[in-house]
């Protein structure tokens, strides 16, 4: 995919790479870094400072028996794997495998929109978000950072155009109102840190049946 | 051969792994890697039994998943930085990290020598740049890279010379992809 012109910003690879990521906005970067060779050759070259800061580290004495005990476990059975995914239609490699290579299960948030949550836990969730042609999302602020990625159709909003493969980063400041273009409906990944806050009427209502 | 004259002993010691299934070589890798695993796992909090068990998870990855290394797209010590960051995600956290799609097909042709070493020589530069980085700056790239601040506290200018390695890489990927596609796998 060549026409991604919204990145994942470099602090958020970097911590990504470094493990200190929440578990929702490292499954946005999973599933664009699988989509996007730009991002993933930066993954790589934060990984190379990494290793490079793993190898001039502090060594630990190990234990006397480590060693031998790790050598004599070169031939044992390795554990079995745990089932890999892999893209399916519109869903990335890392989508699938939350989904355990399911379809996704879609429920209806009125007018059309639908959600399907797939991770929540206290720092972060991760939702599938499916917006019809010509449909706002609902106006809404942010209390913390949002990441969405596009995986189907486009929508664009007051900072610009977000196509296939496009990231959407918004942060406290960003009052936006994305409206999907005309065309597929729009189907986005999304990862919040915390809860979002409507500001239009009617989504309001909506704000309950989001669970956040 | 003037590829082995010309790699780093790490990358050497991984490919004889990779396609020798070389124990003498793992023997090595595991002497200059496991202590640094395991200084790093406790810097993190774990106990010292704890963090001997991740050292032993990640060198049999190693061992087991050797067949992903791919000296083209990742130095030696960024491969097991990367296996590292996983398996300490899985034990703290109790859930498995989202990791992207694999790039790589186990079994890809014989890899471009020339690319292997210019890596290794732009990791090399990295390794030079971080090394005079004042003592301050240098331990905020550690605690950054092991996991230590958050991602509103990191941040990415860090002086160092990450685009020449990013643009290495890409070269890397592209060669993989042609590769792939010649062979009807993409
Ligand atoms: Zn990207």
């Amino acid at each position: 995919m060549t026409d991604i012109t919204h990145h994942i910003p470099d602090r958020l690879l970097a911590a990504y790479a470094a493990g200190h990521l929440e578990h929702g906005f490292a499954m946005v970067v999973a599933a664009h870094v699988s989509m996007c060779d730009s991002c993933r050759a930066q993954l790589g070259a934060h990984e190379a400072l990494g290793g490079a800061v793993l190898d001039g580290s502090a060594a630990e004495g190990l234990s006397e028996d480590l060693k031998l005990r790790v050598l004599d476990m070169l031939d044992a059975p390795a554990p079995p794997e745990p089932p890999r995914f892999s893209r399916s239609g519109i869903y990335p490699g890392p989508v699938m495998q939350t989904l355990s290579g399911r379809p996704v299960k879609w429920s209806a948030l009125g007018m059309g929109v639908r959600q399907s949550i797939l991770h929540r836990d206290r720092q972060s969730s991760v939702r599938l978000l499916y917006i019809p042609p010509g449909m706002a999302v609902p106006d809404h602020g942010h209390n913390g950072l949002e990441l969405t990625l596009v995986l189907q159709g486009a929508f664009h909003d007051e900072t610009g155009r977000f196509g296939i493969g496009d990231v959407e980063c918004a942060d406290d400041d960003l009052e936006h109102t994305p409206i999907a273009e005309e065309g597929d409906p729009c189907i986005c990944l999304a990862a919040t840190d915390a809860a979002l806050r409507f500001s239009a009427v009617v989504p309001r209502l909506l704000q309950p049946l989001f669970r956040i | 051969m003037t590829r082995d004259a010309e790699i780093t002993e790490q990358t050497r010691w991984m490919l004889a792994v990779r396609d020798q299934r070389d124990r003498a070589a793992f023997a090595r890798l595991f002497d200059h890697f496991a202590p640094r695993l395991k200084g790093v796992a406790i810097r993190s909090g774990m106990a010292p039994a704890q963090a001997e068990d991740v050292v032993q998870e990640v060198m049999l990855t190693v061992w087991r998943k050797a067949q992903l290394f791919d000296p083209e797209r990742a130095q030696v010590s960024a491969w097991i930085y990367q296996i590292s960051r996983n398996r300490q995600i899985d034990v703290i956290r109790k859930e498995r990290r989202p990791v992207p799609e694999e790039l790589k097909q186990p079994d890809a042709p014989q890899e471009d020598a020339a690319q292997m070493v210019a890596l290794d020589q732009e990791v090399q530069k990295l390794r030079a740049a971080l090394s005079s980085l004042k003592p301050a700056q240098r331990d905020i790239v550690e605690k950054a890279y092991l996991g230590e601040l958050s991602h509103s506290e990191i941040h990415a200018q860090t002086g160092l010379p990450l685009g020449t390695i990013k643009s290495r890489i890409r070269l890397g990927m592209e060669k993989l992809r042609q590769d792939l596609k010649a062979r009807g796998l993409s």
